[in-house]
């Protein structure tokens, strides 16, 4: 693993495989803290995905201004450049902070200076609208079909869909701020903002080495996740396999988006029995009802797990197999003026295909789960992420150039 | 007004006179355009010239205005950029234009009846090229020349209109009051980071309500006089709160005369007054009684247009893809602002739905990106 950080890469040479194409790889610190790792932006998958997953989220959805291929061309270049360096602990652009003209405004926006890359990851999604405005139809793969309006949602919007999006995740949330900010202002003229989430702690473990975290209803959450070590399952379950769609996505996956508010103050209120019940876990340990520890395996066949707990309904055994690979963030958006917290879970989830994973998943929760007495969908998207980024390559590139 | 306190143009040396305004200074013919000036037939809907070029050099113009609108005659370079201008032509005047144009190319020459739109164009030849230095100093100095005149140019509208403002105010009436306010403030607003640089004239012409004042300094200016005819009536001191408005505007038009300006002062004014359309104007705070902020939209829009174009040259010499984008991006926040045009002028700010907003948002960030470019580009 490298680590360096943005001070430490002025003036540095040499080149690493992992960082390939970025240049400059300071010498290995002897420190090894955590902060300091660097996750390798190019590789066989997007990273962001299967990687560990770290502590600190921001994500953005943009519009497409423009329908000229060229211009969005030049703009998902310059982003891929800027991209591998900020996830490598480097400024956008090379000097951009402080070191270039003095009488013009910086071009790399400085609140990262000096910071490490905190496992930066950025993953790039491409929303329905990017293929109808850019005249890529045929092109279309037919997960980003439009999901159905699920029992109980109250989708905003403003809050919802995008013609692209950026998933930037990272151990420091500055650094993950950092790199959508400068990606957000490379884009005025080809792209704007839609809408962006904040997510202030992972709600999932991609990785059997982490812990499991905990939602905002304080249980923990994603126990039985998709994991970056069943590799035969991702192959099942996350990648899109060859003869799915258009080839030009092929390794690649979807991204489903919810922002899903709790009602945390209603929640609270709510006996400990009631509330485990609901989810089919206990609190504390987090093991299946009727289990001794966490990761002892759900014995659906017995009624310690309701019939409608929440765990039951969203198992691959209630949904002819099915699973996928979450990858949520609590959030706390401010309170809502009416002496509650806007809180909640904004929900990630890399898969297959989202009609045959997340519809049927979420369809049974909406008609069933008694989590929803407390939540409600406020938001919602769906991205078709590409495969991996060989040397030189920049994103969408297989799309564009198909 | 700029709502943050920040310096806009720092005021040099008040030594170096402005080069009076094109359309009154005297013909100080350096070898002129042979067979006199050139006749320009402004009409309300035809724009005639006499003839279609000139040699390189002092261009002479004589504007004769047949329609029944008060006009105004342009002839632009590359990019629009403000070669020389005459404004406020009155029905059935005539006037001069007097243009020193040193390069041979292609030009366009505007009538604009009514002040507003694009106007009618045609495009004029000038041959040859006139004897001057081509280096770059010579080249920004002609930048800084170029946006003096304009900014002459604009004072010398503002002060006529501003009087008429002022008279109807004086007058009591409200309704003629009210059509005139966002009409006079509009050559305010081109040039307003200008008049910010002398920082105790804007907060008495453009401060609001709620800024802070010193003990004993009242509220003044365009914005009281907006809150007197939208918000309150006229009050007992309305008539003298008018007076002063035409006494600082007189103020700023005799001290604008001693400013110089630098290119980087320049190219900040050009992205502060895009800075002024995100902060004040998309967010209808500056006009928060009239709703007129289109208006003033439009004005800083243009005013960082006449910024720009007079720093073209240079721009094109040192970052030729800038210009271009420049253009591009100019002329996408124009024609969005010609969707919101009604009559003479705009839609209030009160009709606007979020949506608009929204895509003048868009809009004067895809622009503001670019010309915050131009400080570095003409410095590099």
């Amino acid at each position: 693993m490298i680590r360096l950080s943005r001070r430490r890469l002025f003036g540095a040479v040499g080149a690493g495989a992992a960082l390939a194409g970025v240049g400059a790889v300071a010498a290995c610190s002897t420190a090894t803290a955590a902060a300091e790792a660097v996750v390798p932006f190019r590789g066989e998958h997007q990273a962001g995905i299967v990687t560990a997953a770290q502590d600190r989220l921001h994500f953005v959805a943009l519009d497409l201004l423009t329908s000229d291929r060229a211009q969005v061309t030049a703009l998902l270049k310059k982003w891929t450049a800027a991209a591998e360096r900020m996830t490598a602990g480097a400024e956008a652009t090379p000097g951009g902070a402080v070191n270039l003209n003095p009488e013009a405004p910086p071009t790399d926006t400085g609140e990262a200076l000096g910071l490490p890359a905190a496992s930066l990851t950025l993953t790039f999604g491409l929303g329905a609208g990017f293929f109808d405005k850019l005249g890529l139809a045929a092109q279309k793969p037919p997960g980003l079909a439009e999901l159905p309006t699920f029992t109980g949602d109250r989708i905003d919007p403003a809050i919802s869909g995008g013609d692209l999006c950026v998933q930037a995740c990272a151990d420091d949330p500055q650094v993950a701020v950092h790199a959508v900010r400068n990606l957000v202002r490379m884009g005025f003229g080809t792209t704007e903002v839609r809408w962006s989430q904040l997510g202030f702690g992972r709600t999932s473990s991609t990785s059997t080495a982490q812990a499991t975290p905990r939602n905002l209803f304080g249980f923990k959450d994603g126990t039985n996740n998709l994991k970056a070590e069943d590799t035969a399952a991702l192959r099942d379950q996350l990648w899109v396999q060859p003869g799915d769609g258009p080839a030009w996505l092929d390794g690649g996956s979807y991204l489903v988006a919810r922002r899903i508010r709790m009602h945390v103050e209603i929640w609270d209120r709510t006996s400990l029995t009631e509330q485990e019940t609901i989810v089919g876990r206990s609190k504390g340990e987090g093991a299946a009802l009727g289990k001794a520890a966490e990761f002892d395996l759900a014995d659906f066949a017995t009624t310690a797990i309701d019939k409608d707990a929440h765990i039951r309904l969203a198992s691959a055994q209630a949904l002819g197999g099915v699973r996928i690979l979450r990858r949520g963030y609590n959030f706390v958006d401010g309170s809502d003026g009416r002496g509650h917290l806007d809180a909640g879970l904004f929900f990630l989830a890399f898969m297959r295909d989202p009609q045959r994973q997340f519809v049927p998943m979420q369809r049974a929760l909406a008609n069933n789960d008694r989590l929803m007495e407390y939540v409600e969908h406020t938001g919602s998207g769906v991205f078709a992420v590409p495969a991996g980024l060989a040397g030189g390559a920049y994103w969408g590139q297989g799309l564009l150039e198909t | 007004m700029f709502r943050r306190s920040h310096a806009g143009l720092a005021v040099l040396a008040a030594a170096g006179a402005l080069v009076g305004c094109t359309s009154t200074a005297a013909p100080s013919n350096a070898g002129g355009a042979a067979g006199g000036p050139i006749t320009v037939t402004a009409a309300d809907t035809a724009c005639e010239l006499g003839a279609a070029e000139a040699p390189a050099g002092t261009i002479s113009f004589t504007i004769n205005n047949t329609g029944t609108k008060v006009t105004e005659f342009y002839l632009y370079g590359a990019g629009d950029r403000i070669m020389g201008e005459a404004e406020n032509i009155g029905p059935g005047l005539t006037r001069q234009m007097i243009v020193e144009v040193p390069d041979g190319g292609t030009y366009t020459t505007v009538c604009k009846p009514g002040m507003v739109g694009d106007g009618i164009r045609t495009a004029f030849t000038v041959t040859g090229s006139a004897t001057r230095s081509v280096n770059d100093s010579a080249k920004l100095a002609e930048a800084t020349a170029g946006y003096q005149r304009y900014t002459a140019s604009q004072i010398e509208a503002l002060v006529p209109r501003a009087q008429e403002f002022v008279d109807a105010v004086k007058q009591g009436d409200v309704a003629a009051a009210k059509a005139l306010f966002p009409v006079s403030r509009t050559y305010w607003e081109r040039i307003e980071p200008v008049a910010e640089s002398f920082g105790d004239i804007d907060p008495k012409i453009d401060g609001r309500e709620d800024d802070e004042r010193a003990p004993g300094v009242g509220f003044t200016g365009y914005h009281r006089l907006e809150r007197d005819l939208w918000g309150t009536g006229l009050q007992p001191d309305s008539a003298a709160v008018a007076d002063q408005l035409m006494v600082d505007i007189k103020d700023l038009q005799t001290r604008v005369a001693t400013v110089e300006l630098t290119p980087v002062q320049l190219a900040n004014g050009a992205k502060e007054l895009l800075d002024e359309v995100a902060t004040g104007k998309i967010t209808g705070e500056e006009n928060r009684y009239s709703h007129t902020d289109l208006w003033d939209f439009e004005a800083n829009v243009a005013g960082s247009q006449a910024a720009v174009a007079a720093l073209r040259p240079v721009i094109d010499e040192k970052d030729p893809t800038l210009g271009p984008t420049l253009d591009a991006r100019f002329t996408a926040v124009d024609q969005l602002l010609d969707g919101y045009r009604a009559g003479d002028g705009f839609r209030l700010y009160t009709e606007l739905t979020p949506d608009d907003i929204r895509k003048m948002t868009a809009a004067v960030d895809a622009l503001g990106e670019p010309v915050s470019q131009v400080a570095g580009v003409v410095t590099s």
